[in-house]
């Protein structure tokens, strides 16, 4: 299986494409800080009681007054940036990737629907999605968010809300075509059901453009997000994301504190950059007619 | 002889329509045939003249904006007209069987073709896994696919274009169908393998006792595989008979062209005979006869009705005014 992997077109392909391999690393590297972070810091940045107020507004380890316990500095309340930053990562990349496999999920089902029973119920789901789409996506969420008040789940529901309609679109086209096929009549006359020819047949030909928009998708909740808390609607102060804590650090960024919002900010860069680098690679390399 | 044999399929004035924005187009308008058990039908006609859609009114499959308007489909005395579409889910694959036209689209590239063979079975039958395989592994043996067993594994895209039709035909004869509708089965193969595929489809379908309804445009093919030949035209039955009797002394002038339109390589001398003109638009077709515009032997009379199909000699009959009597024109 992993020889197979190595030797495969994908992989060699990878090796020679230099993004790709940047992408991959920063995507590696945030893998390890989501899956392993809490063992990555000594300090508990939400246990009150580990955190100390003569601590606070400690500058980066390497500037003068910087303390080595603190290596990007510490906030208002003796908080370990990097601490904080591993802990709101985590957050950040668990909102982005659950709304994208909520939307996913939802967006696949209702576009395969659409396309394969085509009819009323295809042009009702399919202008609802239009104008949808002619709002931008930030608006939306910003009014659902304003609607819900704060929270992960509604943030969650928000996202979904806006999310499923790229899939339901690029799956519906995607049917639309399938479904004429003749290898679809066939399994019609074989007499096999809607609901087995759409599972068996349909769906595992339109799922590897979705692979693409669900990597680029991740990037775009988590900027969605983090723009989201930075208002204020996103998540609630104590389950901070990023977004929250560039917001944390904003007010006494132009007091000279600038650690406390821009290491946070510099993390968001590098992790949409690393989901965008690598979602490139994957296009060029899932699309047959660019190759 | 019709005492003798026993009635499989008799479709009785079908009438499948599809109504479209720019009209009413009628596909199928009244075609009535009956298809005997261990019989081969050809179904002949040119593009657009409703041969495929006869085939999937059988099956059932006609989608929206197409309906069946009337007529009836007697399976073995069922009226599958009107069967529910849980019935019609049991009759599909299990009693009738279609092959398609194009092997290139019609197997699922995405799996290997044991798995599309293993759907059928399970569908239709109650084998367990090991039967299943044994029976996939013989049926591709018959179709003539050689090391059958590590060619299951293989995916559609690892077969040549004859193969996989040896495939499609594998896979329509696993459930032991008692009727096989074959939509163009040769059309898109090289020449040099057509003559194989026919010889293997008419062994099977013999071998099995089935009844099959080759649906083509090819006169050529239908001389060769089939019992009986139906004509249409339009949408409408316009000659049907015993083949033999039908391609050396056809009684209609569409049937007749389209003999004289098959090329015949000893003879260098003349031009290709061909039909003047197209097939008229179906949508609005003129009155009286369809095939008036295109034929040599149109009168006053075809502008005016529409010619009956009636019996012209015993097991005979042909839709015209003016028949074409004895061996051509």
């Amino acid at each position: 299986m992993m020889t197979a992997f190595f030797a495969s077109e994908f992989f060699a392909n990878w090796r020679r494409n230099g993004s790709a391999i940047a992408g991959s690393v920063i995507l590696v590297i945030f893998a390890v800080i989501v899956v392993f972070g809490p063992w990555l810091v000594w300090q508990d940045p939400y246990d009150v009681a580990g955190l100390d107020l003569m601590d606070s507004y400690k500058p980066p380890a390497w500037l003068p007054g910087g303390d080595p316990r603190f290596p990007l500095g510490t906030d208002g309340q003796g908080r370990d940036v990097l601490a904080a930053i591993i802990y709101g990562t985590r957050i950040s990349v668990l909102i982005g990737v659950s709304a994208m496999i909520c939307s996913l999920v939802i967006g696949t089902f209702v576009g395969l629907v659409a396309g394969y029973f085509r009819g009323r119920l295809d042009g009702l789901i399919m202008r609802i999605a239009d104008i949808q789409l002619s709002f931008p996506s930030m608006l939306i969420a910003l009014f659902l968010m304003s609607a819900f008040g704060t929270g992960i789940d509604k943030v969650l529901i928000a996202l979904t809300a806006v999310g499923w309609v790229v899939y339901a679109r690029t799956v519906r086209g995607q049917t639309l075509s399938e479904s004429g096929r003749e290898y679809v009549q066939a399994a019609r006359v074989a007499g096999l059901r809607n609901a087995k020819i759409i599972r068996r047949h349909i769906l595992p030909n339109v799922t590897t453009p979705l692979i693409v928009v669900a990597t680029v998708q991740v990037g775009t909740f988590i900027l969605i997000e983090a723009s989201l808390s930075f208002l204020g609607v996103g998540v609630p102060i104590t389950q901070p994301s990023l977004g929250l804590l560039i917001k944390n650090g904003f007010d006494v960024l132009f007091s000279g504190l600038w650690w406390v919002s821009v290491f946070p900010g510099l993390f968001i860069m590098a992790l949409v950059f690393g989901i965008n680098l690598f979602g490139d690679f994957l296009r060029d390399e899932l699309n047959p007619r660019l190759k | 002889m019709k005492d003798m044999t026993e009635t499989l399929l008799r479709v009785d004035d079908l009438r499948t329509h599809f109504h479209t924005f720019a009209g009413t187009v009628k596909a199928v308008d009244g075609v009535s045939f009956s298809l005997a058990k261990g019989e081969i039908m050809g179904l002949v006609g040119e593009s657009g003249g409703g041969k495929s859609v006869v085939g999937f009114s059988i099956l059932g499959l006609i989608d929206s904006p197409g309906r069946i308007e009337s007529g009836q489909i007697l399976f073995d005395g069922e009226d599958l007209a009107k069967a529910s579409e849980d019935r019609m889910h049991k009759i599909r694959g299990k009693e009738i069987a279609m092959i398609f036209q194009d092997p290139m689209t019609s197997l699922n590239p995405l799996h290997p073709i044991g798995r599309q063979m293993d759907e059928m079975l399970r569908l239709h039958t109650d084998l367990d896994a090991r039967g299943r395989r044994a029976r996939c592994i013989r049926m591709l043996e018959d179709v003539g696919i050689s090391q059958a067993e590590d060619r299951l594994d293989s995916y559609p895209h690892q077969f040549s274009g004859g193969m996989r039709q040896r495939v499609v035909i594998a896979i329509a004869m696993l459930a032991e169908p008692r009727l096989i509708v074959a939509d163009e089965p040769t059309t898109a193969l090289d020449v040099t393998i057509q003559a194989q595929i026919l010889k293997l489809i008419r062994r099977q379908v013999r071998e099995h006792g089935a009844s099959m309804i080759l649906v083509t445009h090819d006169l050529a093919v239908v001389a060769e595989m089939a019992d009986h030949i139906t004509v249409l035209y339009c949408g409408k039955v316009v000659e049907r008979g015993p083949t033999r009797q039908v391609i050396d002394d056809p009684r209609h002038p569409y049937t007749a062209g389209l003999i004289a339109s098959i090329p015949d390589p000893s003879d260098r001398k003349h031009r290709l005979d061909q039909i003047p003109g197209a097939v008229p638009d179906i949508r609005k077709l003129p009155r009286g006869c369809n095939f008036r515009d295109r034929c040599p032997r149109a009168q006053a009379l075809c502008a005016e009705r529409e010619p009956d199909l009636e019996t012209q000699e015993p097991g005979r009959s042909a839709a015209c005014h003016f028949p074409v009597e004895g061996g051509g024109t």
